[in-house]
């Protein structure tokens, strides 16, 4: 881990009560909900991390508590640092502060989110799905929504999928 | 099948302003099929006579479910999923995933291999870039640029046929290293390349970057502060064509960007223009990159020796039982990966292209997430358009290089 | 045809109906600039100065489906832009045929998921599959080429039939 980051790390965990994880060079900071906001509030003012580049989840299913981690990668422009924060979030009430109002790029990423993993962002300005049609059911990136494979033709079971395939008409 | 929906402004009554709803602005669709949104992007616009008041992209008309799809995969199996995320760039995605599994798995690379990966990956960007400039000239009615961007990319795709056998989706690089060595008239075809190529970017820039029509048509328009950039997250060389010096090869050399001479266009004045200039700048560096790389190539093997990641080259495989075991249990198992994150990101032709990878312990990863740079690029469209005609969109829409399979995935 | 094995010194040449419109069609098919994803770039190579389409009456890709009579669907047709496609379909005029190129547009590829449906020909009805992912322009032309094969033997009263 750079030398640089240590005060940033420090100061997260003094202020915000952060835990510190390293995992090969990477520093990866556990946030409550509660305090994302102010985070990155006093990470971009304070410490100049001016991108957010990635704002993604994971999904730990069946585990409940925490069931998603939010995560914000953040990137330093000015000092060529980044730093990692994680939001656990519970299955029953996944519900987190929206960042769009510290950075305009989670306005997108927290719509992906929401319609990918059914995560609420209290006080999204738009919180529409983006990828998915308007009215599909389910999270398609959660663990328990199915992939929705379909089984390939070959030659030997051609005629039985031919049969119920929906082909479409004229 | 699902019928297609009536568009009502109610579903939109929060972004537009309050005119479109007593209907003094006029709401027009833009897409997803139309020729200039290079794919299937939908725009809805709302005009105030030919002037844009604002803009409501609508993805997602592209989503395969990438993300979904590599987590039910092995990871070796998994990366044949990157070729297709931003097509343009297939090399670059395999890179961007592979460099994210071997820091996971904390797999090395010999030098050959690493220099393998340069050379190809700087080529994938001239290519990029060549669809870029060709399609865009076709937007703004110079149909030639088109026929001669396209000349130049056959030559490229040809290297990569040859190294590969196929023409975009290679699945070259691989993780510890690239697929096999590279065949002997490889050098020769990249040499012709570099040969001619400075000279084709003159003939290029003398259609282009003087032409009286074409620079009414870009100049000041579509200025994007830099500021605005950063808080939308937009990177690569829309970012730099707005005043910010960031550049992943430079900053966080990656693959030993380090040992090669190159300068980083960067211009201040943030609009289309600048966004143009940067990129015929970046086909120049990248060309001494892909020259140096070339010359320095060093000799050895193109793939880790740590057999529990790596499969053994088949000539082995005749040989040794542990090789016949390896194999076997590489390509139905999968190697085990921990149970930890890791980010990283190279510098792809649109920006920064971020995979954050996370593992279970198993064969197979828990998350894989890319972060794709026409995502946020696109984002910040409706920033760009305000105050703009609707014929100054294409040409903005075309500078910010958007590519469809890399924003829905 | 064979025009000048039929062409004698009067200047009159006798030929079917048939022949003379599905001549003029092959000869004239007008394809839809319609791109989806990977594939797409393949096409525009097959359009460009090296594969160059032209050579078979196709240089004048139309951007409107209601000027077109070709749908080359070029990629994976995503659960959102099915509908769409649909549409695009319904838009053309009679007579209209579609190729579906590529494995996605054929029959999902390697996208066996949720999100992409498994072949195009779930959506409009298909006349030509091209393999190849994505497949080379001249895998593309030699597909154009074979469809100009089916349209040559169409029978105009089993066409008029059909579309009843």
């Amino acid at each position: 881990m750079e030398k640089s980051l240590e005060p940033i790390l420090k100061n997260l965990q003094d202020k915000f009560g952060a835990t510190l994880e390293e995992f090969r060079g990477e520093a990866q900071c556990i946030v409550k909900a509660e305090q994302i906001v102010g985070a990155l509030k006093t990470l971009r003012d304070a410490h100049h991390f001016e991108l957010l580049s990635a704002q993604t989840a994971v999904d730990y299913f069946p585990q409940t508590a925490p069931r998603f981690h939010v995560i914000y990668q953040l990137t330093s422009i000015s000092k060529n640092l980044s730093v990692q924060l994680r939001v656990p979030v519970s299955a029953g009430n996944p519900k987190v502060p929206t960042a769009a109002n510290v950075y305009k790029t989670a306005v997108w990423r927290e719509r992906e989110l929401i319609d990918m993993f059914g995560i609420e962002f209290e006080g999204h300005p738009d919180p529409r799905r983006i990828l998915m049609p308007e009215g599909t059911e389910g999270h398609p990136l959660r663990k328990d929504f199915p992939l929705g494979y379909e089984e390939p033709q070959f030659t030997f079971n051609f005629e039985e999928i031919d049969l119920r395939k929906p082909y479409a008409k004229e | 099948m699902a019928q297609l929906e009536e568009v009502t402004v109610d579903l939109y009554k929060h972004l537009v302003s309050e005119r479109a709803l007593t209907g003094e602005t006029m709401l027009l669709n833009m897409g997803p099929q139309h020729p200039s949104t290079h794919g299937v992007l939908r725009l809805l616009l709302e005009l105030d006579g030919e002037v844009v008041v604002n803009c409501i992209p609508d993805v997602g008309f592209l989503h395969t479910g990438i993300e979904k799809n590599m987590e039910a995969k092995t990871y070796q199996k998994a990366e044949v999923m990157t070729d297709r995320l931003d097509y343009m760039n297939t090399m670059g995605n395999n890179l961007a995933y592979v460099m994210a599994v071997e820091k996971l798995v904390d797999l090395d690379v010999p030098p050959r291999a690493q220099a393998l990966r340069v050379i190809l990956v700087e080529l994938q960007r001239i290519a990029s870039h060549l669809v870029w400039l060709g399609t865009s000239g076709l937007d703004l009615a110079a149909m030639s640029m088109f026929l001669y961007c396209f000349r130049e990319r056959e030559q490229i795709l040809d290297i990569f046929e040859l190294v590969s056998g196929q023409r975009m989706m290679t699945t070259y690089i691989r993780p510890g290293g690239v697929w096999r060595d590279v065949p002997v008239e490889f050098e020769k075809a990249v040499r012709d390349f570099i040969k001619i190529f400075p000279k084709r970017i003159d003939e290029y820039e003398r259609l282009l970057t003087k032409n009286p029509l074409f620079i009414d048509r870009m100049v000041d328009i579509g200025y994007l502060s830099k500021e605005t950039a950063l808080s939308y997250g937009v990177t690569g060389p829309t970012l730099r064509a707005s005043g910010v010096d960031w550049d992943l090869r430079k900053t966080r050399p990656y693959m030993g960007y380090e040992q090669y001479d190159f300068d980083v266009p960067v211009l201040t004045e943030g609009d289309t223009y600048a966004r143009y200039l940067v990129r015929i700048e970046e086909l120049r560096q990248t060309l001494r990159i892909v020259e140096q790389a070339l010359n320095k190539l060093p000799m050895g093997p193109v793939r880790s020796d740590n057999r529990k990641y790596v499969p053994p080259p088949r000539s082995e495989i005749g040989l040794s039982m542990e090789a016949l075991i390896h194999h076997f249990k590489l390509w139905t198992e999968g190697f085990l990966a921990p149970n930890a994150s890791v980010y990283s990101a190279v510098e792809s032709p649109r920006g920064e292209l971020g995979v954050l990878l996370e593992g279970d312990g198993g064969p197979k990863p828990r998350r894989v997430h890319m972060r794709t740079p026409s995502f946020d690029n696109l984002a910040v469209l409706p920033e760009l358009v305000k105050g703009h005609l609707v014929a100054d969109l294409v040409a903005i829409l075309a500078s910010i290089d958007i590519v469809l399979g890399d924003i829905d995935r | 045809m064979g025009v000048e094995q039929k062409l004698g010194n009067m200047g009159v040449v006798t030929t079917t109906l048939e022949n003379v419109i599905n001549w003029s069609r092959t000869n004239a098919m007008w394809p839809m600039l319609f791109g989806l994803a990977c594939c797409a770039i393949e096409m525009m190579s097959a359009q460009a100065a090296h594969y160059d389409m032209s050579r078979f009456g196709m240089e004048l890709m139309r951007a409107s489906p209601r000027q077109s009579d070709l749908m080359i669907v070029a990629g994976r047709v995503s659960k959102k832009m099915g509908p769409v496609l649909r549409r695009l379909y319904d838009q053309m005029p009679e007579p209209k045929w579609v190729i579906a190129m590529g494995d996605c547009a054929s029959c999902g590829g390697v996208f066996n998921n949720y999100a992409i449906y498994q072949g195009v020909d779930e959506v409009v009805p298909v006349d030509v599959y091209v393999a190849g992912c994505p497949p080379r322009p001249e895998a593309l032309i030699h597909g154009v080429l074979t469809l100009y094969e089916k349209v040559k033997g169409i029978k105009l009263a089993e066409k008029t039939v059909e579309e009843k």
